[in-house]
């Protein structure tokens, strides 16, 4: 029995290692000179150093691009609870899962299917390149998940205390703002975290529908490839400053995230 | 009579709860696809603002008689999905099982399978480039300390669709594992407990009960990942980038679309390849569901 155990958590501990390390190599080599990056033989036991950093925070155009992700990540994130949260109440209330399903189609179709269209329909609105057609890209994506997640958080919310908002004289709606809002904060607030953390990471729509002064970060990280494939450190150091706010945020909010990621999934 | 009006008033609100809704879908995604729709049957080619007459379906007949970039594309998109989705499965039910039971440490390591699939994929593809350089690389020092000649890895047009496969399988076998783990976590003790009783081996217990009553969700996870994994772009183009490498080595659906649009701006062609996926795509989910259906009727 004994031996079992301690089987099962050197098994836990392999999957963790498998996954974590490129990560922690990742991180590792942000913080290397670029003859140590290169040098496969300096593993994890080096002298660290904050240059890659300082050059990465220093240019220009790297922290444009992180500002621009951020920018477009928060609007588009709390325009999409906006718009997502009414409506998934209302498909959860009121049962409406085939209107739901529909909304969730997005969750299929090929986002470069829509693309295309978007391209053709806003070069011809002279709009490419603009913020507005970012944010409304990124939408795409953040509507169907927090409609997706929310449906699930309503559900679960008990109709009776709406109900007896309402007999107190309440109207559907009023018992809706002050009843059902604020008891689904915490799940508003856990998909809104998801949404901004798929815009972050979202690569194809600006990749297009970007500009020169309104690209995100991992187009700004893409280009690097290209022209500054020498500079390892440079590139780890900009790939590390994009992922570890992700990696803080799942962290902190670990149980809720899981639980936001997972939604849906298990009702089949 | 106070009882109707309010169930109308109810049915205009829940319709004005949903009309930013729809309305977004409707304005961002069904008429763009229909406009893709219309597209298809068109010559546009060039400048967005060119004028385009109607031709048919040739541009469907093009797509489909073009056995140098589309054919070899399609079955990119095929093997590259069954492969992944296949691997990450097998392994997220291991990993899920291993997970099952409460232990100290559960919180740590939960977080841990959340790094890969929240990570940004950009970042992901420059990092497996410096960990698979040929030359400078990680991964052939580790293999060479195993005794194993340095392997090409992505600079080889034989190697990079199965080793990007692998990418895909560290990335969204721990998304696997933790729908799978969510799925267990719902499932009762008691059939498992009278199994046990009856003295059914641990095997038994999982292939003949915990295993047919997590099929729901095991069937759900998989049409999910497998409807993203025919998606897969981001890394496949950050790593091996246009047209999928010099020899179109990993140019799936995805890619061959994005380049026939972008790159050569041939938009009527690539309009009618992504109907053609959009649609496979369906079909893929359509075939999936009813099989799982069968599955747990």
């Amino acid at each position: 029995m004994k031996a079992r155990v301690w089987l099962r958590a050197l098994a836990i501990v392999i999957v963790c290692l498998v996954i974590a390390m490129p990560v922690v190599w990742m991180i590792a080599a942000a913080f290397k000179t670029n003859v140590q990056v290169t040098d496969p033989s300096v593993g994890l036991w080096f002298t660290p150093t904050l240059e890659n950093f300082r050059a990465v925070l220093a240019d220009g155009e790297i922290v444009r691009s992180l500002g621009n992700s951020a920018l477009v990540g928060v609007v588009s994130t709390v325009l999409s609870a906006v718009i997502a949260v009414p409506a998934a109440w209302a498909v959860g209330r009121f049962r409406m899962h085939s209107t739901g399903s529909l909304v969730l189609v997005a969750r299929i179709v090929p986002a470069i299917s829509l693309l295309v269209p978007w391209y053709y329909l806003f070069a011809q609105l002279g709009l490419v390149g603009s913020y507005t057609v970012l944010v409304l890209s990124h939408m795409f994506v953040s509507v169907p998940l927090i409609l997706w997640i929310m449906i699930g958080f309503f559900e679960g919310l008990p109709v009776e205390l709406e109900e007896a908002a309402r007999t107190d004289g309440l109207s559907a709606f009023g018992a809706f703002l002050r009843i059902a809002l604020p008891l689904a904060a915490p799940g508003t607030a856990t998909a809104s975290v998801l949404a901004f953390i798929f815009s972050w990471n979202n690569f194809m729509f600006a990749l297009i529908l970007s500009d020169e002064d309104t690209k995100t970060m991992p187009v700004t990280l893409f280009n690097f490839i290209s022209y500054a494939s020498t500079d390892w450190g440079g590139l780890m150091a900009a790939a590390t400053l994009m992922t570890v706010p992700v990696l803080v945020a799942a962290v902190a909010g670990q149980k809720y995230l899981v639980a936001g990621l997972t939604a849906g999934a298990t009702k089949g | 009579m106070a009882t109707m009006t309010f169930e109308r008033s109810n049915r205009r609100l829940r319709w004005l709860m949903l009309a930013p809704a729809l309305g977004f879908v409707g304005l961002m995604i069904i008429f763009p696809l229909l406009f893709t729709l219309n597209l298809s049957l068109t010559d546009a080619f060039g400048a967005v603002n060119a004028g385009n007459s109607y031709h048919g379906v040739r541009n469907y007949a093009d797509a489909l008689a073009d056995g140098r970039r589309f054919w070899p594309a399609v079955w990119r998109t095929v093997f590259f999905t069954i492969g992944a989705v296949v691997i990450e499965t097998v392994l997220g039910l291991a990993i899920a099982m291993l997970l099952r039971r409460p232990f100290r440490g559960m919180r740590i390591v939960r977080s841990i399978l959340m790094v890969p699939l929240l990570a940004t994929p950009v970042a992901i593809g420059i990092l497996w480039l410096l960990i698979l350089d040929p030359t400078n690389g990680i991964a052939n020092h580790l293999l060479g300390g195993l005794g194993i000649a340095p392997q090409e890895f992505l600079g080889s047009v034989s190697q990079s669709l199965p080793v990007l496969m692998l990418i895909d399988v560290w990335q969204w076998t721990p998304m696997m594992a933790l729908l799978l783990l969510a799925g267990l976590s719902t499932l009762p003790e008691e059939p498992e407990e009278a199994a046990r009783v009856d003295g059914a081996t641990a095997w038994q217990r999982f292939r003949f009960v915990v295993l047919p009553m997590l099929m729901t969700t095991l069937m759900t996870a998989l049409v999910l990942r497998a409807v993203d994994a025919l998606k897969t772009f981001d890394i496949l183009y950050a790593t091996k980038g246009p047209g999928g490498g010099s020899d179109f080595e990993v140019e799936t659906l995805n890619v061959y679309a994005y380049g026939l649009t972008f790159d050569y701006q041939e938009y009527g062609l690539a309009s009618a390849v992504l109907v053609l996926f959009t649609l496979f795509i369906i079909g893929v989910v359509v075939l999936l569901r009813r099989r799982s259906g069968k599955a747990s009727a």
